[in-house]
């Protein structure tokens, strides 16, 4: 049986963090150089760990897919990062930043950890600012903010549509000081494939460089998964073609819990599908509605142009179905209402699948200039894309898979139920509850990995300093490789006639008709029949030109089909396993009489942790009951 | 539409290279560059050949990964726009598109399309960075900065890394690279105390690692995706002198 303790500490929720910070044990500068850190991804949260860690002195070695840690995704996030600055005088605190974060996750997130993330969201502005991130400024040199989905304040901190990208080359810079200094190790184009778990603590990992196709063996007193989600399982999505979470995935079937692998949010405002042969979907970032009105035409099949639909004609539904809230209603949300309105034939465009954001009344008002510079970059990125000038005519935009709120379970100081091996930023499970609120992303993972992890790893650390550098040349590690040599040579040889990607595409398809936006018992039951299906003629008929021990980006792609095959069926099943509605879970079953997400506190105010049992064997269950002694569950309402 | 593409085949970064032709028939010109290229992938996979090995991830246009020579120019003919944001509805129904990875020496081929950046890496570790540890930072508001330094420094962090400013180069050069990141971390408040050692710093790496110097043709700033402009070389080159007087005063 896993042991399984969230370790949340007792007292008032505004001291919880405090006090617990005073009671962890330290390192002292001179054994932190003895202890060694993996750390796995290099986006915000692993940058901000690996070069905070750098930072602290202890010697760490950081791992990336892609040719330089500049890339990882998210440098694509666009509209911003929250903080309860308060600058606006608009009543932000950091209890109100709570408190929207808790309800915008549909109250299926920890109190404590959200209380936290809100507590350090500040310090990241900060540290931000000061690392020489250009936030946007007003004229008196102070900074600016903007409002997201979700809440009635202005707290979203902003580099025009571009903040992901600004902060992460903030996190970048300080971790290739970190480089330069020795105390950190790069290795890009590496991908990490198994855990290495010895005697119960996570020890190290194998990783196929990407250039040579060898097997590589790197071992760590403790190696922190910075790996982002798994939003790639529908294969169209937001995220980077790249994007997966097979280094999470082996943690899992190593022995660390998955939480609530069902809830994913589908993000409202992406570029529609255009046509078959599509490899992506654009973001278009929740900011724009803050001046974009979302609207379909009054009357159904309405082929007109736009431009030439009267403003009687159009149906403005966020505002009128969320008059509190309007355009500005949260993800999940948002996205419903979309799909309600196109599958009630009113969408527009070719496929019928898309609504209209129209930013007509914003530039009439406030001038294409003052537009232009808030979304400039976003709005020639639609342009390139479907060849449509926004400041003309509406964009046309539909909902895509974008985050997963889903991932590792960890305990309050975010490490897994593998002693040793901690989950951060996206790839942990903790802040979110069923449903995202913009902007909430990029604080988190910073939060994480710069002023929460650097803490919590210590109270582990400090019991490891007599530990010698772990060896690689041991059993455990022997078996690791063995293991993923025979996993790459088993798909190599299968020798079928279909490409990994065409298999991606209608695994991708079966989640997104069966356990995407909507879902209920007999599609769910139906899309798990089709999975199995196609993971039998996967094993059948996937073809990889050449082998495993060459760079060879088809096995590259093979491997993670693989693991989104595994993922996919347990999503299903906690899609299945969860009968209520909550965020971005919806369940035909449970609604109210308006549509609206229908929670069933009494039987599922819990984490579903799952346990893995073995390859044919069926998930088990874990349940962590959400306690909220400080906050009262309410049915969400943004009327 | 029809396309005929020449496109650079090299086994890896010690092998000989050459063009290899490629018909490709009933293309949509709704298709981005990088789709056609998988499309082109997933026809030679079928046929047992070896698929075309070329960097990319994000298809956004924000990571920078993709990059090639299409047709003698850096990400094509569309003006600040990535390989990935390309689309197949700039090229004519008919046409030969030549497709060649980055040429530069500082850039070697890993393999076809793909090649070694680390050097850019390289020229940040050196210096590119403000010197600040987690914990350390003042109150962000403590220290205003004006908004015309503050729009510009964000002008210059656009930089994605992709490395078409030097690959468009007659002279191998990465100064605009360079100049961008010094620039954005120069034109903030916090990034003064050590602007001089950093320029200092930056520049000799560039030079150490096999860059050219800037003979002022400006391909750079036009084949840049995101149209960092070429003032800021200009703002770096300032920097540079700067460092260079204020360290022989000190002597």
């Amino acid at each position: 049986m896993i042991k399984f303790d969230s370790k949340i500490p007792s007292g008032p929720l505004t001291e919880k963090w405090e006090t617990y910070k005073t009671g962890l044990k330290l390192v002292s500068p001179a054994n932190r150089k003895k202890l060694d850190v993996i750390v796995v991804g290099t986006g915000l949260a692993g940058a901000s760990a690996a070069s905070s860690l750098g930072e602290l002195g202890y010697n760490v070695k950081v791992f990336c897919f892609q040719d330089t840690p500049r890339r990882a995704h998210s440098v694509a996030a666009q509209g911003g990062t929250n903080a309860a600055k308060n600058y606006k005088n608009d009543g932000d605190s950091v209890y109100r930043l709570f408190l929207d974060t808790i309800k915008g996750g549909d109250y299926r997130s920890r109190e404590a950890n959200v209380y936290r993330a809100a507590e350090v969201s500040n310090k990241v502005i900060d540290h931000y600012t000061a690392l020489g991130v250009p936030f946007a400024h007003d004229y008196g040199g102070m900074l600016d903010t903007r409002s997201f989905g979700g809440v009635q304040v202005s707290r979203t901190f902003y580099a025009k549509g571009q903040t992901g990208q600004q902060c992460l080359l903030g996190s970048y810079s300080s971790l290739s000081r970190q480089v330069e200094k020795g105390t950190v190790t790069m290795y890009s184009r590496r991908e990490m494939i198994d855990l290495v778990v010895i005697d119960g603590q996570a020890r190290g990992i194998i990783a196929r460089n990407l250039i040579t196709g060898e097997l590589e063996r790197h071992s760590a007193h403790t190696v922190v998964l910075a790996t982002g989600g798994y939003g790639t399982v529908f294969y169209l999505s937001t995220l980077a073609l790249g994007s997966n979470p097979m280094a999470a995935w082996s943690a899992h079937k190593k022995g660390a819990l998955f939480a609530n692998p069902s809830f994913i949010q589908i993000h409202p405002t992406s570029v529609p599908v255009l046509n078959e042969y599509q490899s992506k979907l654009t973001l278009m970032s929740e900011s724009l509605r803050n001046d974009g009105r979302v609207w379909v035409p009054k009357a159904k099949d309405d082929n007109r142009h736009p431009n030439e639909i009267p403003e009687e004609e159009r149906d403005y539904y966020l505002e009128r179905q969320y008059p509190a809230y309007g355009n500005l209603v949260p993800r999940d949300v948002g996205s419903r209402a979309a799909k309600e309105r196109c599958d009630a034939g009113y969408g527009v465009g070719d496929t019928g699948l898309a609504v209209y954001l129209d930013f007509k009344d914003a530039i009439n008002k406030q001038g294409k200039a003052a537009i232009k510079d808030k979304y400039g970059n976003l709005f020639e990125m639609y342009e390139k894309i479907t060849g449509i000038i926004p400041y003309d005519e509406p964009m046309k935009i539909y909902p895509a898979g974008h985050y997963t709120m889903g991932g590792l379970w960890v305990d309050y100081n975010l490490m897994t139920t593998i002693p040793g091996l901690y989950a951060i930023g996206e790839s942990n499970f903790s802040d979110h509850g069923a449903n995202r609120l913009g902007a909430n992303s990029l604080m988190q993972c910073s939060g994480d990995g710069y002023f929460i992890l650097p803490y919590t790893i210590a109270d582990y650390l400090a019991d490891e300093i007599a530990t010698p550098r772990i060896p690689t040349d041991t059993a455990e590690f022997d078996k690791a490789e063995k293991d993923v040599k025979e996993r790459i040579d088993r798909l190599v040889n299968i020798k079928g006639s279909e490409t990994a990607t065409s298999f991606h595409r209608r695994l991708g398809k079966i989640l997104w008709d069966y356990c995407g936006m909507i879902r209920n018992e007999e599609g769910l039951l139906k899309g798990s029949q089709l999975l199995k299906e196609l993971e039998e003629e996967f094993y059948k008929e996937l073809a990889i030109p050449g082998t495993g021990y060459e760079l060879n980006q088809e096995l590259e792609k093979a491997l993670r089909v693989e693991t989104f095959f595994e993922i996919g069926h347990l999503m299903i099943q906690d899609a299945l396993n969860r009968k209520e509605s909550c965020g971005a879970h919806f369940r035909e079953e449970s609604q109210t009489e308006t549509g609206e997400t229908l929670r069933i506190d009494e039987e599922y105010a819990y984490v579903a942790a799952w346990e893995y049992k073995g390859p044919d064997k069926k998930h088990i269950m874990h349940k962590e009951d959400l306690n909220f002694e400080f906050v009262e569950l309410k049915q969400r309402s943004y009327k | 539409m029809n396309i005929t593409l020449k496109i650079w085949r090299q086994k890896n970064a010690n092998a000989k290279g050459r063009f290899v032709k490629y018909n490709l028939e009933n293309v949509s010109p709704e298709m981005s560059f990088l789709e056609m290229l998988d499309f082109l992938n997933e026809q030679l996979i079928k046929k047992g050949d070896d698929p075309i090995a070329f960097d990319h991830d994000c298809r956004e246009g924000i990571c920078g990964a993709c990059g090639m020579y299409i047709n003698g120019r850096p990400h094509g003919p569309e003006k600040k726009t990535t390989t990935c944001e390309l689309h197949l509805r700039s090229f004519e129904d008919g046409s030969t598109i030549v497709v060649e990875p980055w040429r530069s020496k500082a850039f070697p081929v890993i393999k076809d399309l793909m090649v070694d950046r680390t050097a850019l890496d390289e020229i940040i570790r050196s210096g590119g960075y403000i010197s600040v540890n987690a914990g350390s930072a003042p109150e962000a508001n403590s220290i205003p900065v004006d908004k015309h330094s503050s729009d510009k420094a964000f002008d210059a962090a656009e930089c994605i890394g992709c490395g078409a400013c030097a690959a468009a180069c007659k002279n191998s050069s990465a100064m605009l690279f360079v100049a961008a990141k010094v620039s954005q971390l120069a034109l903030l408040p916090h990034g003064k105390p050590e602007a001089a050692r950093r320029v200092q710093k930056m520049v000799k790496k560039m030079d150490d690692l096999g860059f050219g110097g800037c003979s002022n043709t400006y391909s750079c700033q036009i084949d840049c995706p995101k149209g960092i402009d070429v003032e800021f070389i200009a703002l770096m080159n300032r920097e540079f002198f700067k460092a260079k007087v204020c360290k022989s005063k000190a002597k």
